[in-house]
């Protein structure tokens, strides 16, 4: 055996770090006892079925949905317990690409992806104007896109100027909320790919939410997989997986296979359809 | 069917179970509306902070102003001028009962710039913009607009609420001025030319009447009532219910929202304003 291979590897420096998440709409318990560390560098996937709160997750990280228990720690700051107006200035530091792209539609796409860097960033006209260029250069868009407004564009297009817009100012994380959805598969190959080039090129941590199982194999280094707590018995862990895509595919727990198969197996019968 | 369980509790007998369902379903909206009342108070709150935290930007203001102030003029203008038409129509028959027709300038005129021209200019208002406001927040929130601007470290209520804030409370006073202006206008256009009142008797009166103090507690309420109607309809938008069902209760409610409190704020601020001139000037008004 090599004796370099025994020298223990440096620990990865943990950028995020989720402690005991919990959340609750009304009623409704959403998430229970979520916890898990992201080490900087990492494209993490998040799957799970529709309703399971992944894209509650998501939003909590940069406590655009305040849970009602937990911690998220980011460089060792709970980004829950920050004052406003620290919590704006943290956010600076997160890029999110919103599952419709969320482009304010009054503004044209130039202006769209200009404007973090408009509002937190003291360049010139022109050195705004060439890092816009740039970044929509790099999601594969024409210049001639500049002047449109969100509204004349393809779902495609969109989501691009969606993550033209997140990388503007060089966040240190990207959140992703469904990325592929709504998507021809040419198209959600092409974000693939985009996600894969972003995270080699900027050196990001990624967080992906997704169901689409040719984004989490295509993207992540690490798969965490969740469960609608309705699903779940009293004191189970809601993180049903977590590791990476190879290990995902040889998963033997049925309710992880079942995901990855794109199997609905006994949810059928649960559904009580009308014979055919 | 399997047993129920035995924490199930005791069957009530159908009145008792009706009356007490009405107890339970009134204490929920109870509750409901002091969580919403407080909410609100807290989302205010907020817009206070950032108001004076930092400037608005240009950007956001102009349009803003645009639309609330500039836009509404008209429809302002139109409906001071037609009220105040209105309210000669229906007092004159009475004064002229009683011989008073010339007074009638000091009673369209003191109507006009207490109640009708704030309350008027606030109602358009509310119905013009405040709506508006309600359904683009709306819309802006459950196509995560909102979200997308917090995430870009610039506060939504810093970058949405402040610049309609300030719009509204700044200029609902100029639309209040306009609306009394027109009514005065429209009153004694119709009573003087048409009604046939000697118009320097009907000026006269009015001018006897009609102080600097009625003016301006027009003017100042039309400022809390501006406030209101934007602090009402921005939070309506930030608070809308998903889908295109959503956005349409919000416009609406926030009209009504908006139109209710005016009139309560009316009530209020009467009170209060003229307790304050009595404090000032402790004289017995005068009734004609």
């Amino acid at each position: 055996m090599n004796p370099q291979d025994q020298t223990p590897q440096p620990e990865p420096e943990i950028l995020l770090e989720v402690r005991r998440l919990g959340v609750r709409f009304g009623q409704q318990q959403v998430l229970r006892e979520i916890s898990f560390r992201v080490p900087r560098g990492q494209a993490l996937a998040i799957i799970g079925e529709s309703g399971c709160g992944k894209t509650v997750l998501l939003k909590s990280l940069v406590a655009l949905v305040r849970p009602q228990q937990g911690e998220v720690l980011f460089h060792g700051q709970d980004m829950l317990r920050l004052s406003e107006k620290e919590l704006t200035q943290q956010r600076l530091r997160f890029g999110f690409v919103f599952q419709n792209a969320a482009l304010f539609d009054s503004l044209t796409v130039a202006q769209n992806v200009a404007f973090p860097l408009r509002h937190h960033r003291h360049l010139s006209a022109e050195e705004v104007r060439r890092i816009v260029k740039r970044r929509l250069q790099q999601v594969g868009l024409p210049e001639s896109v500049m002047h449109k407004k969100p509204a004349q564009l393809s779902g495609g297009m969109r989501k691009r100027v969606g993550l033209a817009r997140a990388l503007a100012i060089q966040p240190e994380v990207i959140l992703y909320d469904e990325p592929t959805t709504g998507l021809d598969p040419i198209m959600s190959d092409v974000i693939n790919e985009l996600i894969v080039r972003t995270q080699a090129r900027e050196k990001v941590t990624s967080i992906i939410v997704t169901h689409d199982m040719r984004t989490v194999r295509k993207v992540a280094d690490r798969v965490l997989m969740l469960y609608p707590l309705s699903r779940l018995k009293e004191g189970e862990s809601q993180i049903l997986f977590d590791g990476t895509p190879e290990e995902l595919e040889r998963a033997q727990d049925p309710r992880v296979r079942q995901f990855v198969r794109g199997e609905a197996g006994q949810r059928l019968q649960e559904l009580d359809l009308p014979a055919a | 069917m399997s047993s129920l369980p035995s924490q199930t509790p005791a069957p009530r007998s159908s009145w008792t179970q009706a009356a007490y369902d009405l107890v339970a379903d009134l204490g929920q909206v109870v509750l409901e509306q002091v969580a919403a009342l407080g909410d609100l108070a807290l989302f205010s709150g907020r817009t206070f902070s950032w108001m004076f935290t930092r400037l608005p930007l240009r950007e956001t203001l102009a349009p803003n102003f645009y639309q609330i102030g500039v836009l509404s003029l008209p429809v302002v203008a139109l409906t001071g001028m037609f009220i105040g038409m209105v309210l000669a129509v229906q007092s004159y028959a009475q004064f002229r009962l009683l011989n008073l027709e010339t007074r009638l300038g000091a009673v369209i005129n003191m109507s006009l710039v207490r109640e009708l021209g704030p309350v008027l200019a606030a109602t358009m208002l509310a119905g013009r913009v405040g709506s508006a406001m309600a359904a683009e927040l709306g819309t802006m929130r459950v196509t995560e607009q909102i979200d997308a601007l917090a995430t870009m470290g610039t506060n939504p209520i810093h970058y949405l609420v402040v610049p309609r804030f300030l719009a509204c409370i700044l200029l609902i006073p100029t639309l209040t001025i306009m609306a009394d202006f027109m009514g005065v206008v429209g009153g004694a256009v119709y009573s003087i030319g048409i009604l046939g009142i000697d118009s320097h008797h009907y000026w006269i009166n009015s001018q006897n009447y009609v102080g600097a103090y009625d003016f301006f507690t027009g003017v100042i309420k039309s400022v809390f009532f501006g406030a209101a109607i934007a602090l009402i309809s921005c939070y309506r938008g930030f608070h809308c219910d998903p889908g295109a069902e959503g956005v349409g209760r919000a416009a609406t409610q926030a009209f009504v929202y908006s139109f209710v409190s005016i009139l309560i704020l009316d009530l209020f601020l009467g009170i209060l304003l003229d307790s304050i001139y009595l404090m000032i000037w402790p004289v017995v008004p005068r009734l004609i």
